[in-house]
Formats: C-alpha cells, structure tokens, sequence
C-alpha cells in the first residue's frame, strides 16, 4: 500500500493539487447558488481574466504591488459583473439571469481574445511558488504543496466569517429565505454584492495557485476549470462549502488516477486519457441519480 | 372566429410559399459562393435545433443542456451512414482504422436515422435523468453531452467512429442528387426542406394534446399530474422528440460543413442555441427561427469586416483586428439580454395581424412624437 | 423607447447588410490572394507568423504583371480561429471576395476541412505547412510547399533510433488533431519496425495539466518524449517537464520551431530538438531584411512573438506568396482555373529551396529535413546536421 502509494505520488500530489484549486473557484459556485439560485457561468472566465491581469500587470509592476492589485481588481470585476448584468434581472425569470451569465462568460471570453489576439500568455514565475521541490521522490513545484494547506486555511477563514459575523448571519438567511430576510430588514444587494466578491476574491487566488502550476493563460482558458469546480460544487451538494471543498478535491484526485491509469494499474491504451474529462460527468450523473442534492446539500420541498 | 382562422392559415401558406420561392430563385440567380448561402443554410440548420430546444425549454419547461449532445450523435451517424463502401474500405477517411461498417445508405436514410439514434439515446439517458429537476437536469444533460462527446473520440471505438479524426466524403450538400438521377439538389433548398419539415412537424405536435400537456407540465406540474397526465411519460416523449430533431439537424450541420468532428460539439455550442432561443422568446416558435438567421448572419457576415480591418466602409485595420467581430458580437447580445429579456417575440408568435398592428403603433408614436 | 431602439437595431443592421453586400466596386487591376491562417486558437501564434511571412512577401512585391497588365496584389485574411468547425466558414468568406488562389494553413486539420469549400468554388489552395498526407490527397486544387509527416515521422524516428539511441518513447499527441495525430502515427510506424517500443497516449482539447502525462512518460521507463503538439500545449509541456524533472530528450515535428518554444524554454532544464523547414542563418540576406521589417512596427513584432526570430513557417510564407505570384504570371490570367491548372508545373527558388511540384497530389518534392536543437542558455536555436533522404 505504502508502495503503491509512494510510486504514484506525483499523480496523488497534481491531483490534491489541483482539487485545492478547483476547491477554490467552486466555493463561488456554491455561494452564489445557495443565495441567487443561479448558476454563475461567467465565474470560471472571471478566475480567467485574473489569469490574464496578473501577465499584463507583473510585465511592469514588482509582485508586491501587482499581486494584490490582481486580488483587488478581480473583486471590483466581480462586483461590477453582479451590478451591470445579474441586478437588473433581479425580478426576471431565472432563465433570464442564466442567459445573462452565460452572456458575460462569453463577453469575457472574446474581450480576452481581443486584447490578447488569441495568443497564449505565459504566465509569470512568482518566486517561491514555482521553484521546485523534491518529496519523497516526487519531483514538483511548491505551489503543489502551499495549494491544499492555503485552500483549507481559507475555507476555515470562511467558514468563520459566515458563521460569526454579522454579514454572515445575513448570507444565511438570505440563502434560507429570500424574501422573509428582506422583510427582516437585511440589505439584499449589500449581502448578495458581497457574496460575489467573495467568489471572486477566491478564484483570484486560485488563478495565483493554478496559472503558476499551468503557466500559460488563454482566453478558454477558464472554462474547463470552471465547469469541474462546477462540478464538483454540485457533486458536493450546491450551496454547501464543505461539500464543494470536498468534492473538489474528489474531482481532482481522480481525474489525475485516471489520466494516470495505463500506468498506475498497469492497464496499457490511450482510452485512459480520452475519458479523464468525461469521467468527472458520469460521477456526477451517478451520484445526482442516487442522490439528487449531492453529498451535503439540504433537502427540498416542493410546496404546492 | 372559423374563417379568421382560415385567412390566417392562407397567409401562413402564402408566407413559407414565399420563402421557399426566394430561396429557389436565389438559388439559380446568384452564384452558388455567396456568402448569403452559407448564412441561409446555417441559419435554417440552427432554427431546426433551437425550435427543437424551444420544444424542451419553452413549451415543456424541461431545462436541458444535451443539445450539442444529440447533434453529435446526429452528425456522426449520418457522415457514417453516408460514405460511401469504398471508401470506407480505403485508407481516405479511416486512414488509422479498419471501418467495420460495410454498407452505405442515401441522405434520406441518413437523416433519419441520425435523427434515430439520437432518439434512442436520448431515450435512454431520459430514464434517470428526467426524474431531476431543473438546474439538476440542465447539469445532467450537459454532463451527458460531454460523456458522448468522448466516447466518440475514444480510439477503441476507432473502427467504426474513425476515432477523433474527422469524417469527409459522405453525402454533404455538394453531393446530395435529386432521387433516381445524378442532377445535384439545389443545397439550400435542401437545408430548408428538410428543416421546414422538420419544424412543421415540431408544430404540429405542439398544438395536439400532447402539446397542451407539455404545456400544463411546463406552467404547473403538481396540477398536471393532479389532472392525470403522466408526468415522466410525457416528459419523456418531449425529451427524445427534441433529441431527434436535433440529430436531424446535427446530419444537416455535418452535410453543410462537408467534414465533422466530435470535438466542435462542446457545451459553448448548447450554450450558442440557448442564446438563440432566449433571443428569439422563450416559447415562439417564429422567434427561434428569427432569431437563428440574426444571429448567424450578425456573427458570419455582417460582422466579418470587423475582423478584416474594414467595415462600413470605415479601414482602421489596428482597432479591426481579429477578435474584434467575436467582442461586438457578444456586447450586442449582451445589450439584448439585459434589455429585451423576453427577446424578440416573447412567447407570441409572428402574424400578419400582430405585424400589421405593431407597424400603425409605431406609425402613432411617430405621430406623437412628431407633435412634442 | 424599447421599440425605438429595436427600430435603431434594425437600421443598423439593414446598414451592415448594404456595406457588407456591397463590397461590389471591383478594381480590374487588382488580384486577390486569401491568406486562410489561424489568428487564434491552439494554433494563433503559429498562423500569425507565417502570414508574417505573406505580409512581407507582399510588401517587397505588391505587384504582379499576368500577361501584359500590372496588377495590385490584395491580401485577404480569413481566421480559421484554429478550428475545424470554423475553417469552412472562413473558406466561404475568402470565396466570396472572389479570391485567385488561397494560401495556408497552419495545422492540417483546418486545411483538410476548408478543402471542400475551395473544391467546390473551384479555387486553388497551396498548403503552405500543413503536412499532413490528408491535405492533397485524392484532389485536384490542394497543392502544397512543404515535406509530408510520413518523410518527417521517418526522419523523427531514426534520429530518437539512432542519434539518441531510445529504444523505448514516449508519444503524446492531441485528440482529434490530424497534425500531431498523424505525425505520431508515422513515427510509431517506424519505430517499431527499426525494433523500438513505444507508449502513446493523447491529451483532449482545454487540458492544461500535463504533470500526470510527464509522470507517466517517467514511469514507464521511456528514453525520449515525443509530442510534436501545438506551440501552445508546449508552452505547458515545457513548463512542466521542467518542473517535474522530466530527464529525457524531448522531441518535436515542424510546430515547435517557434520562438514561442525557445521563450519558454529559456533558462529551462529541458533538452529540445526539433525538425523543421528552415533553419535561420540559411539565408542571411533574407533574415536581415526581414529582421529590419519586424522590427520597424510594433504589431509585427508581437505578432512575431515579441522578438525577430525568423521561425520556419515565415520563411514558408513567403515563399509560398511567390510561388503563388509565379503561378499567375504562369497562368496568365487570374481566373482561379487557369491559376489551379498553371500551378502543377510551377517551381521556384525560393529561401527555403527549390520548390517544385509532383504530378500526382501536387506535393512539394522536398528531401531535407533541417533538425534544430533549443539553446536554453542563450534562448536561440542551434543548427544540427540537416537530414538529406534520397
């Protein structure tokens, strides 16, 4: 086991790796969704375009100023998506607010494309994350090593500040009951406002972790992450932070066995590979097939 | 109220006479590398598929997301059908493959069966998934679509889907001949018979029974279930008459394209037809197809020039740099998201009587303001 | 004011539609080229450097005399944005505006996908680096400058067979792409018929972590790393074979000499070599001159990249824009038919050799294969001996 274990480490560590990262942007996911109902597909180009500020922004700044410029521009970018395209809609069918996501996911996408003419950016070496390490054999990077601690750190963070603070109190109720908490006299835009730049400020620091791991940025580059810590939110259950950091690192964890498959269980052929991204799906089916609110998430009641 | 009904069926008739007409003329007059031809096509390929998403969506209030899915499944089937033995049997197109499919079939064969397979397997994907609800099953279905989208790619399946290679040399639209003879059929024309049809049909069953228990599903389903209509079977005949359309249309997309790929069938596409139908109205049969030919002629060619340094007449080639259309394009649909959110036609349909109506209160707004 | 506005939207799109069909006035003396590129994509850096190439052939020679007239050669770029589904599209738009014969494009699978459009409009097309068997064969409009994958994967193989002396290589190719997909395969053929041993697998579109492929390649006990991928997943590929301590050869068909690759190679533990078109140096009037040119606007230089490098697929280019300039002097006409029929018996020196074409497929008939290893100190290239097969 032990064996086993040690010479397959480099597949466990990209895996813990980047489920820390997926961990990160699907905490967004779920927040959003507990509070708005609404799947927030701009969120996987948002962690993108702070990809895409921190190359154009370390090209002339020292990372002491550009990094928290990064955190501080990706929350205004949050807070403005919220405002120009999710507020108006407040009161329009849900479909329409999922359309307008959809929209700014795909504004985003081309505006990256246009300013940085399709090309792939190379993503900036920051100092300490992207030397190497060795462990235990494992040849890797210390970002693959700061990711799972840093993920966890936050989330405790989290958890903290919606368990105990007066704007997390207001989040819950909100989530639990929209309109009573409006009654109640709780600032719905204030909180929901808040609550994405929140995503936002953590899909930054996913963006630091994951672009230093996979150092070029393109304008796609946040759709295939945003779609697995998609994923992983609902496999957890939507709207449960524990359950989206759970299944993130789930998700992370096997879609690197899988890739790894041909070697890890000595099973020679390609097919591996070909089903890592659809693999992460067909969990997700069966898991919603047996149970339909994912891992933590709370029971519905249909009300007639 | 019986003879308004007949008039507005005349019209109706009167109306698709006339399209069909414009097409056919189009057709022998200009030449056959137009643009406006790839635009026409396209255009009717993607109303078949956002009518065909619009029967789940708006009139059943299924939320799926499988669409590329089943288009896949459609495309494939057909282009397999299609090429020809021979080649099959050559290194042309299975270059890396033994095919092990002997037979070929025409295009009539192949669109029904592209649309077919689809069918069964939507069918088959509705027994578990359809008993989710809503964003559950827009997840699902789209997951679904992935899982499709790489078992076409996985090379086991290599002899028979030429694993993630492209398809070529089937019955796309230049080799598509009217029945029993070599005259090749006019290719627009074709896209939009088979479109027309398709839609006609869509149509039809909407405004049976069934159409109106979808409809019941879709504004209420405790009620309906209360009033006796089985929820899943219906749900279900919703779901695979919806995928086999859009297999149907997948087959034309693989006909107008000439080659097919699974790779091109990613959620981004579902997403493109969700915008459309959205744009179009929710619910609106003639919006959906409205708002296909926008769309496809705003991105293929009304906006090209933005990408090719020159437009409306305008040259400013270092602002009109590729991407620029893709950035335009999505600001517009932006702006109608946010501002016509019931889209074009809400969920009414266009008729000569709500047309005649919104051209005189645009005339009396005039009017009003021509006074102040 | 909603309906006003929608009044707006239609004016300004019936406005599109007259600008958009309009662009009738027709310039008897110009002839139109179409530059059929990636300018996004997997494959954007690529395509944008090798219409580079298209670019400054047209600016030393924006005139070609067919017959006894003078025209004005126009450029028409359509981007294929690297992508199968969209190449047709872009093949219809350079057919619509009425283009004498197509260049391009970077990567096969759009140039094998847009064939059928120029086929049917009946325009010739020259492959500039497509090299993909695909591309020409069984047709009488793709034409094309450049080696072929079976002559590139047989010279990759005997060079990891014999130079390196792998016996066992690791073969990573992209889902669905005929380039990388195609050139793996011919490199496979034959290594497993000089005796070697071979593990391959394939990464699908959007991946970015190629860590588990590098650990695969390390644990199957593999001696060289064959990816002949686009420059963009090599970026990636790079990185993290640098990072993982990858510690065997890496390997590469045409796509990665760019300076893309030497850029993320630089002050990398990697070991790259490369086969390619062109080796810079080979012409050292050609490289000044088109040094000087990048280097005298901004948007060139960043399309090149960010620096002058001259990488293969430009100096193919340009030389394919004269191939195509003799071609119509040839034909004697601009008519896409007489052009298709003049280019079977068209040959040039160009800066990458004489090119001239076969009579079966119209394939370049090229025997030299130039390999280039990535100098990580200084961040250039390093000429090895060129590979000449007869």
């Amino acid at each position: 086991m032990v064996e086993f274990f040690h010479h397959n480490l480099s597949y466990f560590l990209s895996g813990i790796s980047v489920g820390g990262q997926y961990a990160l942007i699907a905490i967004g996911y779920t927040m959003v969704y507990g509070i708005l109902r609404l799947i927030n597909f701009a969120h996987g180009d948002v962690f993108m375009c702070a990809g895409l500020m921190m190359v154009y922004l370390s090209a002339s700044l020292p990372f002491v100023i550009s990094v928290p410029l990064v955190l501080v521009l990706t929350v205004v970018l949050g807070f403005i998506i919220e405002r120009v395209a999710y507020r108006p809609l407040r009161s329009a069918p849900r479909m329409s607010v999922m359309i307008s996501a959809i929209g700014v996911s795909y504004l985003l996408q081309n505006a990256a494309l246009y300013f940085t003419g399709g090309l792939a950016k190379v993503y900036p070496e920051i100092p300490f994350l992207s030397s190497s390490v060795t462990i235990w054999g494992a040849t890797t990077r210390v970002v693959t090593i700061v990711t799972p601690f840093l993920t966890v750190i936050l989330v405790v963070l989290l958890s903290l500040l919606i368990k105990h603070t007066k704007i997390g109190m207001a989040m819950r109720a909100v989530s639990r009951d929209f309109e009573t908490s409006q009654l109640m006299g709780i600032k719905i835009n204030r909180v929901i406002s808040i609550t994405f730049m929140i995503g936002s400020l953590l899909a930054a620091v996913a963006s630091f972790l994951y672009f230093t791991n996979y150092a070029s940025v393109t304008p796609s580059s946040g759709a295939m992450p945003g779609l697995k810590a998609f994923v992983a939110a609902v496999f957890g259950g939507i709207g449960s932070i524990p359950g989206a950091v759970i299944g993130a690192f789930i998700i992370g964890i096997c879609e690197n066995i899988i890739k790894g498959g041909a070697s890890i269980f000595g099973i020679p052929g390609s097919g591996w590979t070909t089903f890592s991204d659809a693999f992460t799906f067909a969990f997700l089916i069966v898991v919603l097939v047996v149970k339909p609110t994912g891992l933590f998430g709370e029971k519905s009641v249909d009300k007639v | 109220m019986n003879r308004e009904k007949r008039n507005h069926l005349i019209r109706l008739f009167v109306a698709i006479a006339a399209v069909y007409l414009a097409v056919i003329i189009l057709e022998m007059t200009l030449r056959p590398t137009s643009i406006l031809f790839t635009v026409l096509r396209k255009g009717a390929i993607y109303s078949l598929v956002a009518v065909s998403m619009n029967l789940l969506n708006g009139f059943t209030g299924l939320f799926s997301l499988g669409q590329a899915g089943f288009m896949l499944l459609g495309a494939y089937t057909y282009a397999i059908f299609t090429i020809p033995a021979d080649v099959k049997a050559s290194d042309r197109v299975y270059r890396y493959y033994d095919c092990i499919i002997g037979f070929d079939t025409g295009a009539l064969a192949g669109l029904i069966a592209a649309g077919l397979v689809a069918a069964l397997f939507a069918f088959l994907i509705g027994l578990p998934v359809l008993r989710l609800k809503s964003d559950y099953l827009a997840i699902a279905t789209l997951g679904f679509a992935e899982i499709i989208r790489a078992i076409f790619q996985w090379d086991v399946l290599g002899p028979v889907t030429n694993g993630a290679n492209l398809l070529r040399e089937y019955k796309d639209l230049s080799r598509i001949t009217l029945p029993f003879t070599d005259i090749p059929f006019p290719p627009t024309l074709f896209v939009f018979i088979v479109a027309g049809i398709s839609i006609l049909l869509i149509v039809l069953l909407i405004n049976s029974s069934y159409g109106r228990a979808f409809k019941a599903i879709r504004d209420d389903e405790t009620a309906a279930e209360a009033m006796g209509i089985n929820l899943f079977r219906h749900k279900e005949l919703a779901f695979v008459i919806s995928s086999f359309f859009a297999g149907v249309s997948g087959a034309l997309l693989a006909a107008f394209q000439y080659t097919v790929q699974a790779q091109q069938f990613e959620s981004m596409m579902t997403y493109e037809i969700l915008l459309i139908v959205v744009i179009g109205g929710i619910g609106s049969i003639s919006g959906s197809c409205i708002a296909s030919f926008l769309y496809i002629a705003l991105s293929e060619w009304w906006l090209r020039g933005l990408d090719m340094g020159k437009f409306l007449g305008i040259a400013a080639p270092d602002l009109f740099r590729s991407g620029f259309r893709k950035l335009v394009f999505s600001v517009i649909i932006m702006i109608i998201v946010l501002f016509f959110s019931r889209g074009i036609m809400g969920d009414k349909e266009l008729s000569y009587a709500r047309f005649i109506s919104w051209i005189k209160g645009f005339g009396k707004k005039k009017k009003k303001g021509a006074a102040a | 004011m909603k309906k006003g506005f929608l009044v707006f939207l239609v004016a300004l799109m019936s406005s599109f539609m007259l600008f958009a069909g309009g662009a009738g006035e027709e310039d008897s003396t110009v002839v139109k080229i179409g530059v059929f590129e990636p300018a996004s994509g997997d494959n954007g850096a690529g395509g944008k450097q090798e219409t580079l190439g298209i670019q400054y052939a047209n600016y030393l020679t924006p005139t070609v005399t067919i017959g006894d007239t003078e025209y004005t050669v126009e450029l028409v770029m359509a981007d294929n944005e690297s992508s199968n589904d969209r190449a047709a599209t872009a093949a219809a738009t350079l057919v619509n505006a009425d283009c004498s014969v197509v260049l391009g494009s970077y990567g096969s699978g759009v140039s094998i996908a847009g064939s059928d459009t120029f086929r049917i409009a009946g325009v010739p097309a020259i492959g500039i680096t497509c090299t993909n068997p695909q591309v020409t064969e069984g047709n009488t409009h793709y034409f094309r400058i450049c080696y072929l994958d079976p002559f590139q994967g047989t010279v990759l193989a005997n060079y990891a067979y014999d130079t390196l002396g792998a016996r066992k290589v690791y073969c990573l190719a992209k889902l669905g792409d005929d380039y990388s997909g195609g050139l793996v395969n011919y490199f496979i053929e034959r290594f497993k018929s000089l005796g070697g041993e071979v593990v391959s697998e394939t990464f699908p579109e959007g991946n970015s972590d190629f860590t588990s492929y590098i650990a695969n390649a390390k644990n199957s006990g593999c001696e060289v790393f064959f990816s002949p991928v686009s420059t963009e997943a090599a970026q990636l590929i790079i990185n993290q074979a640098d990072s993982q301590g990858l510690g065997m050869p890496i390997l590469a068909g045409d796509t990665w000499d760019s300076n893309v690759i030497l850029q993320a190679a630089k002050g990398k533990n990697v070991d790259i070599t490369v086969t390619t078109f062109y080796p810079e140096g080979a012409d050292p009037e050609f490289d000044a001159a088109f040094k000087e040119w990048v280097n005298a606007d901004s948007t060139r230089l960043a399309n090149n990249g960010g620096d002058d490098t001259i990488s293969a697929v430009t100096a193919m280019g340009y030389d394919a824009y004269y191939f195509a300039l003799q071609a119509l002097q040839n034909a004697g006409s601009k008519d896409p038919a007489d052009v298709m029929e003049a280019l079977w018996t068209t040959e040039i020196d160009g800066v990458t050799g004489h090119i001239a074409l076969d009579d079966v497929n119209g394939d370049a008939i090229r025997n030299t294969v130039y390999v280039k290893h990535a100098n990580t100190e200084t961040g250039g290239w390093d000429a090895l001996p060129a590979v000449v097969v007869d």
